[in-house]
């Protein structure tokens, strides 16, 4: 952790993300204004003092939207990175390259399956298809009204769509290590002693390879956050008014509003184009930190 | 060369049934998904009747097993069905003028990938250690973190509305000027990682014993970079055509879409919308068969450019 904060680069990158996910996770808080409040007298206004990011066409705050937005990809991402990223990945590359045979031929063999698919039109289509089906369950409406988390059957028709394609690169990666580490002595010292196979995962083999999951998963943070929003863009994430980078991209791009008002497009590109570039930089510094031996 | 002949084997072989897998779930995700697709196609005001009796004819009413069973039969008879959307017009009809687009805009965009990545890999390897390198680098990572999504309109803004160079959509074939703002979209995300690699592979190849040799013999810097170091480390850059591929596909779905350009991301977008499952589960397959043999033939590369690498049966344990 010390080797990171001495690269400038990645504290910048750091601080950005922290930022993010702080406005984003506390978005009632620290936005100003409701998502959905219109002022229909500033309609596309430009920046101002009482709107600092200018409004948008229906006289919403640009600046709160923003915040709101964020607070879609943090979820988004924390989700995925939760389902996908831990409990798939590392639970099913633990148990693939430590239990081997058939398990191991099962589980990669299904990972070649969603490897070998182009990831994002299948995505388009399971969103576009199941995903309508999904949001219709009235448990799920109910979670949205208990927590108070607008827009919750999207981010788990999208977290869970996503979880699907984003775990074998890891699971990979674990197998690997777990199918090296298995035959190092201190592992063969622990089962003569008779340690359990859980003791021998989690004691001997999940610290060894948490290196691994860390860069891993930081390598593919950007590329998730990244997908939640052309799944948007393509109408088939997060659904309005519920904010989303994604939407107003889509919004913002066209090309009359582009020619009327450019901030529109400029003001959540801007955002996420700094938080993928973020994102890849934290992932190349921890890589640098994490796994010196690969330079 | 010794396991490679079994491995591609066995690979082909799997290749069906990883098809046979897609085809089933993005038939299901077809079938079940809500949204007439008829009906989206027939307009809002249409006769009930006619509908039923469209229905019939498309064997749209039959039970789900049925409806696939059929479909695997034509499609092993090589049709791919109607269109939905495009009445009385085959799917394959509609697909492959698009593919040819796109793979036409993919090769344009391919190739400035490598044509600017390359060198830059090269010139920062050589320059490592000064600012130019991580500067190099990081002004295209940077530009590989902008989406499709974002960098399209931008450059609609640009050259469109603000300097009027470029028309704002359209497709008029590889020696029009319309080509450069997707060629462009979709090769600028790509740069950086061929760029990361060249660079990787370069450093790697500076430190061996033959470039000194070739240094220590007096040739010129020029002659070892050019003869002695570019060469090698040009050949592991073969690999990862097959992982801009998957990029390029990516992009073209928001390039195409944006800039109204025929190409099988526009029909992607044009056919979700209007629930055509027949292309939709044509599309799935055409580019689920295109990433097999991409990974098939990049496999079949390692081996050959590094023969180091075997596909052996793996043992365990």
């Amino acid at each position: 952790m010390r080797r990171l904060l001495r690269k400038k680069i990645a504290v910048g990158a750091l601080l950005f993300i922290g930022v993010f996910y702080f406005c984003g996770l506390f978005a009632p808080v620290v936005a100003p204004h409701s998502y959905t409040d219109q002022n229909l007298d500033a309609v596309n206004q430009g920046p101002s003092l009482s709107h600092p990011l200018g409004t948008d066409s229906l006289g919403r705050d640009m600046l709160s939207r923003v915040i709101w937005a964020s607070r879609t990809t943090a979820m988004v991402t924390i989700a995925t990175l939760l389902t996908g990223g831990l409990v798939l990945a590392v639970g099913l590359g633990l148990l693939a390259g430590y239990a081997g045979g058939k398990v191991d031929t099962a589980i990669m063999r299904v990972g070649d399956v969603f490897f070998g698919l182009p990831a994002l039109p299948m995505l388009i289509m399971i969103n576009a298809t199941v995903g309508a089906r999904v949001r219709g369950w009235g448990w799920l409406g109910a979670i949205e009204r208990g927590l108070r988390i607008d827009g919750f059957p999207d981010y788990v028709v999208i977290f869970g769509a996503l979880s699907l394609f984003f775990w074998v690169g890891g699971a990979r990666i674990i197998r690997s290590q777990v199918l090296a580490l298995r035959e190092t002595e201190y592992v063969t010292a622990a089962r003569a002693m008779g340690a359990s196979t859980w003791r021998i995962i989690g004691q001997h083999l999940l610290p060894n390879v948490s290196n691994i999951v860390i860069v891993s998963l930081s390598a593919s943070l950007g590329a998730i956050a990244g997908t939640e929003i052309m799944l948007s863009w393509f109408g088939v994430g997060v659904q309005p008014p519920t904010p989303s980078f994604g939407v107003m991209l889509f919004e913002g791009g066209s090309i009359r509003t582009l020619q009327a008002n450019p901030h529109l497009l400029l003001v959540p590109g801007a955002i996420v184009a700094g938080l993928i570039f973020s994102f890849n930089l934290l992932g190349d510094a921890l890589t640098d930190v994490l796994t010196p031996h690969a330079r | 060369m010794q396991g490679l002949l079994p491995y591609v084997v066995r690979r082909l072989l799997w290749a069906p049934l990883i098809l046979l897998a897609v085809s089933f779930i993005a038939f299901a995700i077809t079938r079940f998904g809500p949204g007439d697709p008829l009906r989206v196609a027939m307009g809002q005001y249409s006769d009930p009747v006619a509908l039923e009796r469209v229905r019939h004819e498309e064997g749209l009413d039959k039970p789900f097993f049925e409806q696939y069973g059929i479909y695997l039969k034509n499609l092993a008879h090589g049709k791919l069905g109607e269109s939905l959307t495009y009445r009385n017009r085959d799917v394959s009809e509609v697909i492959f003028p698009r593919i040819w687009v796109s793979a036409r805009l993919g090769l344009v965009a391919l190739l400035i990938i490598f044509a600017v990545g390359v060198p830059l890999g090269i010139f920062a390897a050589l320059r490592q250690g000064t600012w130019a390198d991580p500067f190099s680098i990081s002004v295209f990572l940077f530009l590989q973190s902008v989406p499709v999504l974002i960098t399209v309109p931008l450059m609609l803004l640009v050259f469109v509305l603000k300097l009027h160079w470029l028309p704002a959509a359209g497709w008029g074939g590889l020696f029009d000027k319309r080509i450069v703002m997707p060629a462009l979209a979709l090769s600028l995300p790509g740069i950086a990682g061929i760029a990361r690699l060249t660079r990787a592979t370069t450093l790697s190849v500076l430190r061996e014993d033959y470039v000194r040799t070739a240094r220590a013999k007096g040739l010129h810097e020029f002659t070892v970079i050019s003869r002695h170091v570019v060469r090698n480390s040009l050949l592991p850059l073969v690999t990862v055509v097959g992982i801009s591929l998957a990029t390029l596909v990516e992009g073209a779905f928001f390039a195409e879409t944006l800039l109204g350009i025929p190409g099988i991301g526009k029909l992607t977008f044009d056919s979700v919308q209007g629930r055509d499952y027949n292309i939709i589960l044509a599309l799935a397959l055409v580019l689920c068969s295109a990433f097999i043999i991409a990974n098939i033939v990049i496999d079949i590369a390692y081996t050959v450019i590094d023969p180091r690498v075997r596909y052996e049966r793996q043992r365990l344990g």
